[in-house]
């Protein structure tokens, strides 16, 4: 699970020009990794047995993704510590995590689809490559009635469409934001959170020669000149639009 | 040399694949590079004989009796060994969920990654300097790729035209593949009960926000496209509300789209509908706000009541078409 900037907060790009000024804005959990934990933590009810272990890649202040995993039902923590987490590259990010939770031996690892921030949208895909086990990318219904050495999900395809596979365990699943409804904490799993298991990796992250790096950030350019038509007048506006639709896009 | 992928079910073309192959034929000719195409197919894939007839070094059909259905490990081991045989420098791709889905692990395996949902490139010292578009859209980034060829590289649908593509004629080549286990098994694609419409193939978009405020009042908006042959679509809050069904949807959670116009109602153009859209040839924004962030985008704007000027769009429009 990941730390990314609020939805709704204002962006400010950072005087490197090169990420966004984190230091005053609102912080929240990924999206889709929120739905990742939701249906890790689904799975594990309906097997009726088992450990969803969360694991989250940034610096210190990314604590607050793992203390709010473990108050929804997690039952324990690791928390790959960077300070430089947005200068990582994907691959960079993926191998620090395999090395962080290969010995854990998970049957299942489920992240979101991709982040709100950099997007990259592969870290799920390249820690499967890494870890040797099968995935499946933008996963929108896992059928836990089917979990018996293997598990049987459905995937989002374009336009409408929809296909389900079959995995046999260990397997790797990125999943699509609103797969379920994520549940709230309780108090009792807030208090109960206190006493989890967090345990604390530093990883040594060696250089990537073959890494994509950022050069600068900066506001989506504005290629249009718009002709507003009708001065605020909409019924004479329309008549002038229907006329230019006829002779400049000739769609009529 | 630039390898592209040809994506398809059962020899029936993704035509996203045809705007993967614009984008590198530029990218080849700012960087004196050839192209080539590779297509996985369990059989003499129907398709090459179509795609040889764009202006390409050569058509490649990987072939294995496993590639007649997609798997990320059955394509993932194609491409692995089409990758080694060939040797290229850059391999460019259309940013589909089938890409999404394979291109990071054959990156991985190479010891690469994807740069993946590009939507322009320039060509700086005889590399590439690729944009992308990063925090839900609110910016854009510019990327390069250090490291050894190949850079693996995926654009956004509609940051090039497919029918831009230049014609031409291809030798056509089948190279056998070898294809390891397949850890998954597909049961087979389907749709859902709902009927489902692709907005992406539509020429003319008339989409509706907020500002149409009831159920009801979608009726004049599906007016106004029936007479335009248009499709009726929607920002996120007329879909979450149920005022239509989510595969209407248009932007970063919906379906991104080109059409040659669209035409946005009471859309106040929040950034996750203008990713979905802003590709369009000509928009028209109707609101009331003149402040709206869609104002930035649109070509031709109405500031005032889409109630006044949508019943007045339909009666010219049924003039104009006499």
């Amino acid at each position: 699970m990941k730390q990314v900037a609020n939805k709704d907060a204002v962006l400010r790009i950072s005087s490197d020009e090169k990420w966004i000024n984190e230091s005053d804005i609102a912080m929240q959990t990924n999206e889709s990794d929120g739905y990742a934990l939701e249906e890790a933590l689904r799975i594990k009810e309906a097997k009726g047995e088992g450990e969803v272990i969360v694991c989250t890649l940034g610096p210190q202040g990314a604590k607050s993704v793992i203390k709010d995993a473990l108050a929804r039902g997690a039952d324990r923590a690791i928390h790959v510590i960077t300070d430089n987490s947005n200068r990582l590259s994907p691959f960079q990010v993926a191998t620090a995590i395999v090395d962080a939770i290969r010995d854990e031996n998970a049957d299942l690892v489920l992240t979101g689809l991709q982040s709100d921030d950099a997007s990259y949208g592969q870290t799920g895909v390249i820690l499967a490559e890494h870890l040797g086990i099968p995935h499946a990318t933008i996963v929108i219904e896992v059928d836990r009635s089917s979990l018996n050495g293997s598990i049987r999900i459905k995937r989002e395809l374009e336009s409408g469409w929809y296909q389900w596979f079959n995995y046999k365990l260990p397997a790797l699943l990125t999943i699509q934001s609103g797969i379920s409804q994520i549940r709230y904490a309780s108090l009792k799993g807030i208090m109960a959170a206190k006493k989890k298991e967090v345990r604390d990796v530093t990883p040594s992250i060696a250089d990537f020669p073959s890494a994509q790096t950022i050069q600068k950030v900066y506001m989506p350019l504005k290629t249009k000149q718009t002709q507003i038509l009708g001065d605020g007048d909409a019924k004479k506006g329309a008549a002038e639009l229907v006329e230019k639709l006829k002779t400049e896009v000739r769609v009529i | 040399m630039i390898l592209v992928f040809i994506e398809h079910k059962n020899c029936v073309l993704n035509k996203t694949s045809l705007e993967a192959i614009t984008a590198a034929q530029n990218i080849a000719k700012a960087l004196s590079l050839k192209v080539t195409v590779v297509i996985p197919c369990d059989k003499d894939c129907l398709l090459a004989q179509e795609i040889a007839g764009y202006d390409l070094e050569k058509v490649i059909v990987a072939k294995n009796e496993k590639l007649g259905t997609y798997t990320p490990d059955g394509y993932a081991d194609a491409w692995e060994q089409v990758i080694k045989a060939t040797n290229p420098q850059y391999v460019v791709m259309a940013h589909t969920y089938q890409v999404r889905d394979f291109a990071p692990k054959v990156a991985a395996r190479l010891g690469r990654e994807v740069v993946g949902d590009c939507i322009r490139y320039r060509a700086e010292n005889g590399k590439l300097v690729l944009s992308r578009r990063m925090f839900l859209g609110k910016l854009d980034a510019d990327i390069t790729v250090g490291g050894e060829p190949p850079y693996f590289i995926t654009f956004q649908s509609g940051a090039f035209r497919g029918d831009n593509a230049a014609k031409g004629s291809a030798a056509t080549e089948t190279m056998d593949v070898t294809v390891g286990d397949i850890r998954m098994t597909p049961e087979e694609p389907f749709q859902e009960a709902k009927a489902s419409v692709d907005l992406t193939k539509s020429a003319v978009i008339v989409a509706v926000g907020r500002g149409i405020k009831s159920q009801e009042n979608i009726a004049l908006a599906q007016q106004l496209a029936d007479v335009l042959g248009a499709d009726l679509a929607a920002s996120r809050p007329i879909c979450d509300a149920d005022w239509l069904p989510i595969d209407r949807q248009i932007g970063s959670s919906g379906q991104t789209v080109a059409p040659k116009l669209y035409i946005a109602l009471g859309i106040s153009g929040a950034i996750q509908h203008i990713v979905g859209m802003k590709n369009a040839g000509t928009i028209v924004a109707i609101n009331k706000d003149a402040e709206a962030p869609i104002f930035d985008i649109a070509d031709y704007g109405i500031v005032g009541d889409l109630f006044e000027a949508v019943p007045v769009m339909i009666e010219e429009i049924k003039k104009a078409k006499g």
